[in-house]
């Protein structure tokens, strides 16, 4: 199936709405959150609506129902990355995902397939998001391990030629993402998930940048944990995934106390519950989880496949337009091979924030700053970029939106 | 809102042309401020001498905005007593927050008024008050002093 946008469009109710007087909104900004359908937006007020109920608890036709449409949401999501159902765990957020893992990990008792001793050693890459870096720097500062990286190199991809000396025998966790947030790169998953596996490291995928956007399985990754949003997928705020692989979860110890994630208990002690609740302790986010389901729904109808063609399209024009202009910059592949519709730039003389809130009058919506990636930013030797990132709701006239305004960005700050 | 009204002339005269843009190489204080959400930063460098500003310096990395209240802000505290100083900055700061209701008080702001467009734009607010921020934490440091 191809994507039309023009259709799909009118399942997202934002688009009928105009900015900064009476602008068509040209939405580039699904890197850091996407818009939502109305089958998300229906969903999550249905529950509230007509099933609103503790989940997990009470015996009454509510509570039932509730259960019901929560643990429907959570089969969704499991066929949707390839997994079981027993392997998803609801979070708040992607963010929450990954501290999930490292407190728990950075938790486990020395006779523990997780334990985390000293000189252990932690590997990550330079072109981490914030949550996916500074968790796992800070639980090597915690349990004094060490913390090493994958560099990144001048076409923005990760320089793999010590792969060896850097995912080394003391390596126990390698946490990296799928697809930098600002340079669009792709990772090569399998060379570093063998090479984990050799050292018996687990391998944690940040995948808020994939998911959404291309088709994923996590049996073929290979991979041992997953996260995403449910944000940047169609689905609302307030849910993030954890995925992990059985075997896994059935080993990791608890992160967040409470109810629903126990056994027993008693003034002294507890037992945990089997996973996915051990890690769902409290009345969860069942109206979001339920809103996800809905995305992930929408996303399946539409096909990963298409919707990553289309974007790659899209990427495509978008960067031939900006290479044609001599004063851009483009950080990141300059080809769409393993590469997302990611595409960060800079502009000689003016500043992302200038040209952002430029394009911003013009109803264009870019991200504009260091995109929690701060480490990254000093390696590329810039403060900021400005970054446009599409999905699929956007078309080709949204790109040649962008590219003009970026012409008369120019204009418009040299005429002082 | 016009951008033309955000971004007036005279704030991307200062940001093409900043003025006491260096740091000096002496100071009583010397103070780094950096906006965490966006990136940008700044270091400011002050002297005050009998109760003046006798030398206020800066040097940084951001947007127009940033820069040229920087740029401005140094050339009208320069030789101002510290009360008048404060009069100053508190003038600005509320110029800031009034939400496009004030066009500043030209007496006390001077070309610095040119950023009343700011106010309209609840994002940049931050960006104008950099500068501003650094310097009375500066003034706060060296009074301690």
């Amino acid at each position: 199936m191809t994507v039309n946008p023009a259709l799909i469009r009118k399942d997202f109710p934002i688009f009928e709405r105009t900015v900064r007087e009476g602008k068509k909104l040209v939405y580039l900004d699904n890197g850091a959150t996407s818009q939502k359908p109305n089958s998300v937006i229906e969903a999550e007020s249905d529950f509230y609506r007509f099933k609103n109920a503790a989940v997990h608890r009470g015996a009454h036709q509510l509570a039932e129902e509730a259960t019901e449409v929560y643990e429907q949401a959570r089969d969704l999501v499991a066929s949707f990355l390839g997994g079981v159902s027993d392997e998803i765990i609801f979070t708040k957020s992607a963010t929450e995902s990954l501290n999930l893992l490292a407190y728990a990990i950075g938790s486990a008792e020395p006779s523990n397939r997780f334990h985390l001793a000293e000189g252990d050693k932690i590997v990550v890459t330079e072109m981490e998001h914030h949550a996916n870096l500074i968790p796992w720097q800070q639980l090597a500062k915690r349990n004094r391990a060490t913390l090493g990286w994958f560099e990144v190199n001048s076409e923005g991809r990760l320089d793999l030629s010590q792969i060896e000396s850097i995912i080394d025998s003391k390596t126990k966790i390698v946490a990296l993402t799928h697809q930098s947030n600002v340079l669009g790169t792709v990772n090569p998953l399998q060379e570093i998930v063998k090479r984990a596996h050799e050292v018996g490291a687990i391998v944690i995928l940040d995948a808020c940048q994939s998911v959404p956007h291309m088709k994923i399985n996590v049996k073929e990754l290979g991979i041992d944990f997953l996260a995403f949003s449910g944000h940047k997928a169609l689905g609302p705020t307030g849910v993030g995934i954890l995925w992990g692989r059985s075997e896994m979860l059935a080993d990791l110890p608890p992160f967040l106390f409470g109810g629903s994630m126990i056994e027993t208990v008693s003034m002294t002690e507890a037992t945990w519950a089997n996973p996915p609740k051990r890690f769902e302790a409290g009345v969860p986010n069942m109206a979001q989880a339920v809103g996800l389901g809905a995305a992930v729904k929408y996303l399946t109808t539409i096909g990963l496949e298409s919707i990553h063609d289309h974007e790659m399209k899209l990427t495509q024009q978008l960067i031939h337009g900006l290479q044609s202009n001599s004063d851009v910059e483009i950080y990141g592949p300059a080809g769409c091979d393993m590469r997302g519709g990611v595409v960060s730039f800079s502009l000689a003389n003016i500043h992302p924030h200038d040209l952002g809130q430029f394009l911003d009058s013009q109803g264009i919506a870019v991200r504009t700053g260091h995109h929690c990636a701060w480490p990254l930013n000093r390696k590329l030797g810039v403060v900021a970029t400005t970054r446009a990132s599409v999905y699929l709701y956007n078309d080709s006239s949204d790109i040649d939106a962008l590219l003009l305004g970026v012409c008369d960005a120019q204009r418009f700050f040299a005429r002082a | 809102m016009d951008l033309s009204n955000l971004y007036q002339e005279v704030i991307l005269d200062h940001y093409k042309h900043p003025e006491h843009k260096g740091l000096s190489l002496e100071k009583d204080v010397q103070v780094h401020h950096i906006n965490p959400s966006c990136g940008d930063e700044i270091t400011i460098n002050l002297t005050m001498r009998d109760g003046v500003v006798s030398d206020l310096t800066w040097d940084g990395v951001g947007c127009s905005i940033s820069m040229a209240s920087a740029s401005m802000m140094t050339g009208l505290l320069h030789g101002k007593n510290a009360a008048e100083a404060t009069v100053i900055v508190e003038s600005f700061v509320d110029l800031m927050h009034s939400k496009g209701t004030s066009q500043g008080d030209e007496n006390v702001l001077e070309d610095a008024v040119a950023f009343a467009g700011v106010s309209q734009y609840p994002a940049r607010i931050k960006c104008a008050l950099l500068g501003w921020m650094a310097y009375k934490d500066a003034a706060i440091q060296v009074h301690g002093k």
